[in-house]
This record gives structure tokens, C-alpha cells and sequence, in this order.
């Protein structure tokens, strides 16, 4: 019964979001303000009514409704709960239903925080919403509808993948969607200043929190994900451009390239079209990224079962969305009138070639990725694509954006000064050359390359750390002053260097994985293994019973130099349901440094596999992600995006400090 | 000219869509890529082996239904694939070779000591020459050449037990029976 009202509550929520695609629209353009309010209030009853089945689907997986077929071919009665909830999202109809809760959250949440917008935009976002919400409802009770019922319903389910069932993975999607679909607010909004044919500072200011909301959780997202990769897949890989990662990355580049540009517009007024072509792609690439996951076009180890049907009705979706949306720039955005001119030296000269890097960057992955299916559709040779290609091509792209975003802040609008902005970097360059020869002697001269990353990641550092305390005037004035600085100063800059901070931590656990070591060996209980240092001692292994699995689990004391530092329980599991065995990995991390240790095969003999890695600075990967999504929230919360920014807009602006 | 430029982006996305229209055709199924060397005797090869071994050329094969796989210690789906190749070779005695392909020698022999050994032998193909030459679309990638030196199977993707059991080991043995 419960199932059949979450069915219900989800065709009604197609049927208003139908409305809403249509009237506020219409309203906006004939001025009616009733039709137009209209947006708001079913904006919000889709979100109820979404949440309701969404409530209802999870319902169902938590009393373990196996008359359902979508929870009968992915749970099991026996499953722990966390697992039962998260293995809503872990296959392709749940995930849809994730996706399009998602959407009509945010759809709410404009109808809630839009009170400062102008009603004709506010309507024309909430119908542009509207549309996409109709046609993923439609892809959802059309081709894929989770609330399908079995007869007879089976004794119990099939179970989810084993490999799917770890805390990490249960809450990467959501994390992901947040992103993926939060970026449909700043499509939404791109379109809606089409419609309007206008486009100004303001409207900068509206997109830029939304934007920077959903970057943030793709940001998570994708390092929750890349973390999940890293710790269960047994021998410590954290990123291997396969499709589906390159599908939430693309987005991301090309996001972090859009709330970039915004910043152009919100100040200077300039990039407008642009800007709006960077909203538009980065959605429609995570509407691409999506069709490529579910339409088997592509082969990867994540893909969700494959169906033609599905694959044809995204492609529609596709030429709708985006193919509709890009006609509509074609045909308004030359008209867009563009504002401030800027020379090449300057804090927009800066953001432009950070903006064209990560677009090309984003370009280059685009094609690694899609190459395969392009030379396939012609019949041409089959070149393949890998590891190598990405590395070498996406990386050294890469170099001159971390080059680029150390000096940039320091530029100034309109026209900068790259030698002075250099001078008052003396110090970070100081510093950099200090830690590259201090690298090289360390590591006796080691590969040169991950050296020099390794200098990159000081550079945009310490860059980011001078450009703060310049602001501040951190040990020039007295602290007092730099404090009272500190605080005045936006919250937004505060998020820009912490942002810029955390990406050059990420740089250096990425330059540093090349001075891993690891060992294999069999060990026999009482058996030793060394590496880097560290001694690790086989103390015995012991069969443990799981709730689903039995696991094999080894008991190893790590010694350094005779004394203890920890002792370490890998295991092996194997669920005799799917019959697959799982490997649960030790990590014992100091923050510079992992030891990581997983188990392989018995040898029968009462031997074990034991996989040892030492990894420098791989945990700072993470930690960098983190830094960078928490600069994106600490700059969220800066005040103006809040208190009547319409208002102040329009209000002279005063003497404010540069950023 | 100025107005060309706005109308490149939704251009290109259409190529772009006319590209995942072909894809989505019906009865084409990723996995199974049609080769343009079904049936045709496959390009010549000789690699050499991982350290010290003795390598793999095309020569070598002959004689025997063999199949070769494609892998690379950079690839994940190849770790997925590795215990049904080494069911393939020790429980159905099938004759397994492997390419490393655009791998380092040291980085493939890790591999391989890591999650165990399924081939009879190895050649490197370090610089994805015999890749190009075979039209290999990513790792990992199946082919099964007959006696006389013919391609007779690809497929593209790590195998599945079903694949395994429908797809391969059928033809494996309908070729060696004849």
C-alpha cells in the first residue's frame, strides 16, 4: 500500500512540475504575479510529494519488501540497516529517485532563499527547474520505476554488491548528486537571464552561492569517492580515470572554471556570455556524465545495468536540455551587452586563463574518455586510452593553473603590475626554490618530476599564505591591527585562501605517491615483514563470523625501532551469498604519512599474502578536498550573499576592500 | 562571423549528439566489438618477456587454440578479471597468454606477483605498438586465434563469469574440436 502511494505521490509530482515548467513561465511573460507565485508553491509540493515516495522506497527497503522487484535485486533480509537505507542509491532506479529528490530540494530551496530575487527571474528559474524536474520524472516512471511489484514476491533478495556495502560508498552519491544537480540551479538561472536577456552584477551574486554550494559537494563527492577507491580496492590507487570518475570530474573542472568567471561578472561586468556558457556546460555535463553512466555506451567497472531504452530516452533528454539551452545562447547572447574591458595583466586577465585552462583540461578528459566511442561510430582505427594519455596531457595543463593561481590575487582589476605582484611574492618563491633543492637533496635527487610537484604545491602555498597576510598586514602593523584587519576582512577572501591552500596539499600528496614503497610477501603467523622502517609482526590470524560474511582477520603488531606503534587488522571477507571475497584494509596514518597494509591469499600452508605500502603525504589528497570544500562554505557564509543583496547592489558600493 | 561564434557551442553539441546516436544503436553491445580482423590472421608480433622470460611472438602461438588477453597493472578492471583468467587457466587448462600493454616491465611483474600469475606467457608491449596493431580499444581485452593463426574472438571489457562460460570457453572449445 505504502509502495503504491510513493508511485502515486511520484506521478502527481510530475504532473505539478509539468505545471510549473508552463505557468510561471507564461506569467513572467504576460507580468501576472499570481501565475507567476505559482512557481514557488509547486516547487515546494514537488518536493513533498518527491520526498514522499523517496520515503516511500526507503520504506520499503527497511522492512524488506521483496514483493518490490527493485528491493528484491538489491537487498537482503539479512542486511545491517545502514546498508538496507544506502542500498536505496546503490543501483540505477534508487539512484534516479536520489537524483530527482535532489533536484526538488533545490527547486524548494529557490522557492525559499529566492525571496530577494526579482519575481520575473525567480519565476522563470523555478519553471527552467520545472523542466528539468518533468524529464526526469518522466525517464523514472517510464523506463525505470523502482516501485515495480514482483509475483510472487521471492523468499528474500538478491543482496547488494559486497564491495558496495562500506560507509564510504554509502554516502559518496548523495554527496555527488548534491553536486551534479545543484549545478542545475546555476543552468536554471543561466537560462532564465536568456529568457530575460539580461544579465548584470546582480545576477552574478545570486548564481555564485548556488554554484559554490553544489562545487562544494562535488568537491566531497568526488574525494569521498576516490577515498572509498583507495582504501578497499587492497592496493591503494586513488584515482584511475575511468569514465565514470571522469564523469563527476569534467563538471567539476568546468564548475570550478564558472565560479570563477562569476566573480568576473559579480565585479567587473564583464565575461557575461561567457559565464552563461560555462552555467550551461557544467550542467549539461552532468547530464552527459549521467547518459554515458547508464547507457552502457561506454564500458566501465561502475556502470549501472545497461538498457537501450534508457540510454535513447536520456539522448532525447539530452537534446532537450542542451541542445534546447545552447540554441537559446545562440540566439540571446550576442545581444548580452558586455561591461568592463580589461587589459592582459590583470585579475581578469588572471581568471581568464584559469578559466581556459580548466575548460581545456576538462576538454582533454572529455575526449580520453569519449575517444573509444567517437572512432568507434566511424569505423576508424581503435586507439585506446588510458592512464598514459590522461597523464600526459591533463597534467601539464595543469601546471600553468597552479602557476597562474598563485598570482592572480595578487593582481589587481582592470590593469595589474606582474612584476610587482611577483616582487611582493619574493618570499613564496624563495620559499619554493628552498623546498625544491631541499627535495632533491632529501631524495637524493629523485624523479625529478614529482620534485618539482612538489615545489609547486609550496608555490601556490605559501603564495596563498603571503596574499593573506599581506592583507592583513600580518607582522607589519601591530597584531592587534592585523587582527581587527583579519576580521573585517570578507569571508569570502578568507574562503579563497583556504581553498587555494587546500589545493596545494592536494598537489603535494598527489607529487609525493611517487616515493611509495611497498612489499608482498607470504607471511606465516610469527612471521615478519619490513618496510620503510617499520617492522610488521604476524601475530596470528583468526576467523571472525560477519553479519553477512565470514572474514579471515590478521592481528599484526607494527614496531619501529623495537617499540610498538600499533597494531593493524586486516581482513579478508567472503559473503558465500554472492560468493565473492572482499578485502578490508589497515591503514595506520601519522597525517605525512600511510601504512597500509592488506592481506592476499592464504597459501594453504598457513601462509599469508601480505600487501605493505608506505605512502608520504597521501592523506594530505584528502585533506587538501576538504580544505578546498570547507574555503567554498567559509565563503558561502560571507554576508553578503545573504542580507539584501538586491538592495546593496543597487546602493553605491563605497570604499570596499579589493578581493 | 561574430554571431557563428554563438552558434558553435549547440553545433558541436549536436555532432556530439549524432555520436551517442550511433552508440545507442540497437544490437550494439560495448563488450562485443566487431573486429575489422575476425577471421583474418592477426598482425604479426614478437615481444619480449618480463625479466629473463622468454617473450611472446605471434610464431610461438601457432599450432594451438590460444587466447590472449591484454592487461596493464594501471587498469582496474583487469584486477576484477584476474581470478576468472586464473580459473581459465588452471581449472580449464585453456592455453592463456598476456600482453602487458603500455606497461613497465617492474610495474606488470608487481602485478602479477600480487594477484597471481594466470598466463603461460608474457610479452611487454611497452609502447602499445601490437595494441595499435590489433585494434585494441582499452584494457583488458580478450582474443582467441586459432591454430593456423586467425583472429577468430575479441572482446572488449573485463570478462564476467557468464561472458566466460557463454561467450569464451564455447568457442574455445568448438575451435580446438575442430
Amino acid at each position: 500500500m505504502i509502495v503504491e502511494l510513493g508511485h502515486f505521490a511520484l506521478i502527481l509530482a510530475l504532473l505539478l512540475a509539468m505545471v510549473q515548467a508552463s505557468v510561471p513561465l507564461l506569467g513572467a511573460a504576460r507580468r501576472k504575479a499570481g501565475w507567476m507565485t505559482l512557481g514557488q508553491s509547486t516547487a515546494v509540493a514537488q518536493f513533498v510529494l518527491v520526498s514522499l515516495a523517496f520515503a516511500a522506497l526507503i520504506n520499503a527497503y527497511v522492512t524488506s519488501d521483496f514483493s518490490v522487484a527493485n528491493v528484491a535485486e538489491n537487498s537482503h533480509s539479512t542486511k545491517p540497516l545502514l546498508y538496507k537505507i544506502t542500498g536505496v542509491w546503490g543501483n540505477h532506479e534508487g539512484s534516479m529517485m536520489l537524483w530527482v529528490f535532489i533536484l526538488s530540494l533545490f527547486g524548494a530551496a529557490v522557492a525559499w532563499f529566492g525571496d530577494n530575487l526579482p519575481p520575473t527571474l525567480r519565476a522563470r528559474v523555478l519553471a527552467v527547474q520545472g523542466m528539468i524536474g518533468t524529464g526526469f520524472l518522466l525517464f523514472i516512471l517510464l523506463t525505470s520505476d523502482p516501485f515495480h511489484r514482483l509475483v510472487p514476491a521471492p523468499l528474500d533478495g538478491r543482496g547488494l554488491n559486497p564491495v558496495l556495502q562500506d560507509p564510504g560508498l554509502a554516502f559518496h552519491p548523495p554527496f555527488l548528486y548534491l553536486g551534479y544537480v545543484g549545478f542545475s540551479v546555476a543552468f536554471s538561472f543561466a537560462v532564465a537571464a536568456l529568457i530575460e536577456g539580461r544579465v548584470d552584477a546582480a545576477w552574478a551574486r545570486w548564481v555564485r552561492p548556488w554554484t559554490l554550494a553544489a562545487w562544494c559537494a562535488l568537491t566531497v563527492g568526488i574525494a569521498m569517492g576516490s577515498w572509498w577507491a583507495y582504501y578497499t580496492l587492497g592496493w591503494g590507487g586513488w584515482w584511475f580515470w575511468d569514465p565514470v570518475e571522469n564523469a563527476s570530474f569534467m563538471p567539476w573542472l568546468v564548475g570550478t572554471a564558472l565560479l570563477h568567471s562569476a566573480i568576473v561578472v559579480e565585479k567587473r561586468d564583464a565575461l557575461k556570455s561567457w559565464t552563461i556558457l560555462l552555467a550551461i556546460v557544467t550542467f549539461s555535463l552532468s547530464l552527459v556524465g549521467t547518459f554515458l553512466v547508464r547507457s552502457g555506451v561506454l564500458t566501465s567497472v561502475h556502470a549501472f545495468a545497461v538498457d537501450p531504452a534508457r540510454g535513447t530516452f536520456i539522448l532525447l533528454l539530452l537534446l532537450v536540455a542542451i541542445g534546447g539551452s545552447l540554441a537559446l545562447y545562440a540566439a540571446r547572447a550576442p545581444r548580452l551587452k558586455s561591461g568592463g574591458i580589461f587589459a592582459p595583466i590583470s585579475r581578469e586577465g588572471a581568471l581568464v586563463l584559469n578559466n581556459l585552462l580548466l575548460c581545456t583540461g576538462c576538454a582533454t578528459v572529455f575526449l580520453g574518455t569519449l575517444y573509444p566511442l567517437f572512432s568507434d561510430a566511424v569505423g576508424g582505427p581503435k586507439l585506446s586510452v588510458g592512464f598514459p594519455f590522461f597523464n600526459r596531457t591533463f597534467v601539464p595543463l595543469m601546471v600553468p593553473v597552479l602557476i597562474a593561481v598563485a598570482i592572480g590575487p595578487l593582481l589587481a582589476w582592470k590593469r595589474g603590475d606582474l612584476a610587482a605582484a611577483l616582487q611582493r611574492l619574493w618570499l613564496a618563491l624563495a620559499g619554493t626554490v628552498a623546498a625544491v633543492l631541499i627535495g632533491f637533496y632529501v631524495t637524493g635527487g629523485g624523479p625529478v618530476l614529482a620534485v618539482l610537484g612538489l615545489g609547486l604545491a609550496a608555490w601556490v602555498l605559501l603564495a596563498a599564505a603571503v596574499e593573506w597576510a599581506e592583507r592583513i598586514r600580518l607582522l607589519r602593523a601591530p597584531w592587534r591591527e592585523s587582527w581587527r584587519r583579519a576580521r573585517s576582512l570578507p569571508r569570502a577572501a578568507h574562503g579563497m585562501t583556504l581553498a587555494h591552500m587546500g589545493l596545494a596539499i592536494t598537489v603535494a600528496g598527489i607529487a609525493a605517491s611517487a616515493w611509495q614503497q611497498e612489499r608482498i610477501e607470504v607471511v606465516a603467523p610469527g612471521g615478519t615483514l619490513a618496510i620503510a622502517g617499520y617492522v610488521l609482526h604476524l601475530d596470528g590470524m583468526t576467523k571472525l563470523p560477519g553479519a553477512d560474511f565470514t572474514a579471515d582477520r590478521a592481528s599484526i603488531t607494527v614496531t619501529r625501532g623495537g617499540e610498538t606503534v600499533t597494531v593493524m587488522h586486516p581482513e579478508k571477507r567472503f559473503f558465500p551469498l554472492q560468493q565473492m571475497a572482499t578485502a578490508m584494509t589497515a591503514i595506520h596514518t601519522n597525517l605525512l604519512a600511510d601504512l597500509y597494509v592488506a592481506l592476499g591469499d592464504s597459501d594453504g600452508k598457513g601462509g599469508w599474502t601480505v600487501r605493505a605500502y608506505w605512502k608520504p603525504l597521501v592523506p594530505w589528497i584528502w585533506i587538501g578536498a576538504v580544505a578546498m570544500a570547507a574555503g567554498g562554505l567559509v565563503s558561502l557564509s560571507d554576508r553578503r550573499w545573504r542580507i539584501g543583496v538586491a538592495a546593496r547592489a543597487r546602493a553605491p558600493r563605497g570604499a570596499r576592500p579589493a578581493e | 562571423m561574430k554571431r557563428a561564434l554563438y552558434l558553435l557551442p549547440v553545433a558541436l553539441f549536436l555532432v556530439l549528439a549524432g555520436y551517442f546516436a550511433v552508440a545507442l544503436r540497437p544490437g550494439r553491445d560495448p563488450s562485443l566489438l566487431p573486429s575489422a580482423l575476425i577471421d583474418k590472421p592477426a598482425p604479426d608480433f614478437a615481444l619480449a618477456g618480463l625479466d629473463g622470460t622468454p617473450g611472446l611472438s605471434l610464431a610461438s602461438l601457432k599450432g594451438q587454440v590460444a587466447v590472449v588477453n591484454f592487461f596493464a597493472s594501471w587498469c582496474v578492471p583487469c584486477r576484477a578479471e584476474e581470478p576468472l583468467l586464473l580459473r581459465l587457466a588452471e581449472q580449464e587448462h585453456v592455453p592463456l597468454y598476456g600482453i602487458a600493454y603500455k606497461d613497465k616491465p617492474a610495474d606488470a611483474q608487481r602485478y602479477l606477483a600480487q594477484l597471481g600469475d594466470p598466463y603461460r606467457r608474457i610479452g611487454v608491449d611497452e609502447s602499445g605498438r601490437t595494441g595499435i596493431d590489433f585494434g585494441v580499444y582499452g584494457v583488458p581485452e580478450t582474443y582467441i586465434i586459432d591454430q593456423a593463426g586467425h583472429i577468430r574472438f575479441r572482446y572488449v571489457g573485463p570478462l564476467t563469469a557468464e561472458t566466460l562460460e557463454r561467450e569464451l570457453l564455447p568457442r574455445v572449445k568448438a575451435l580446438g574440436a575442430s
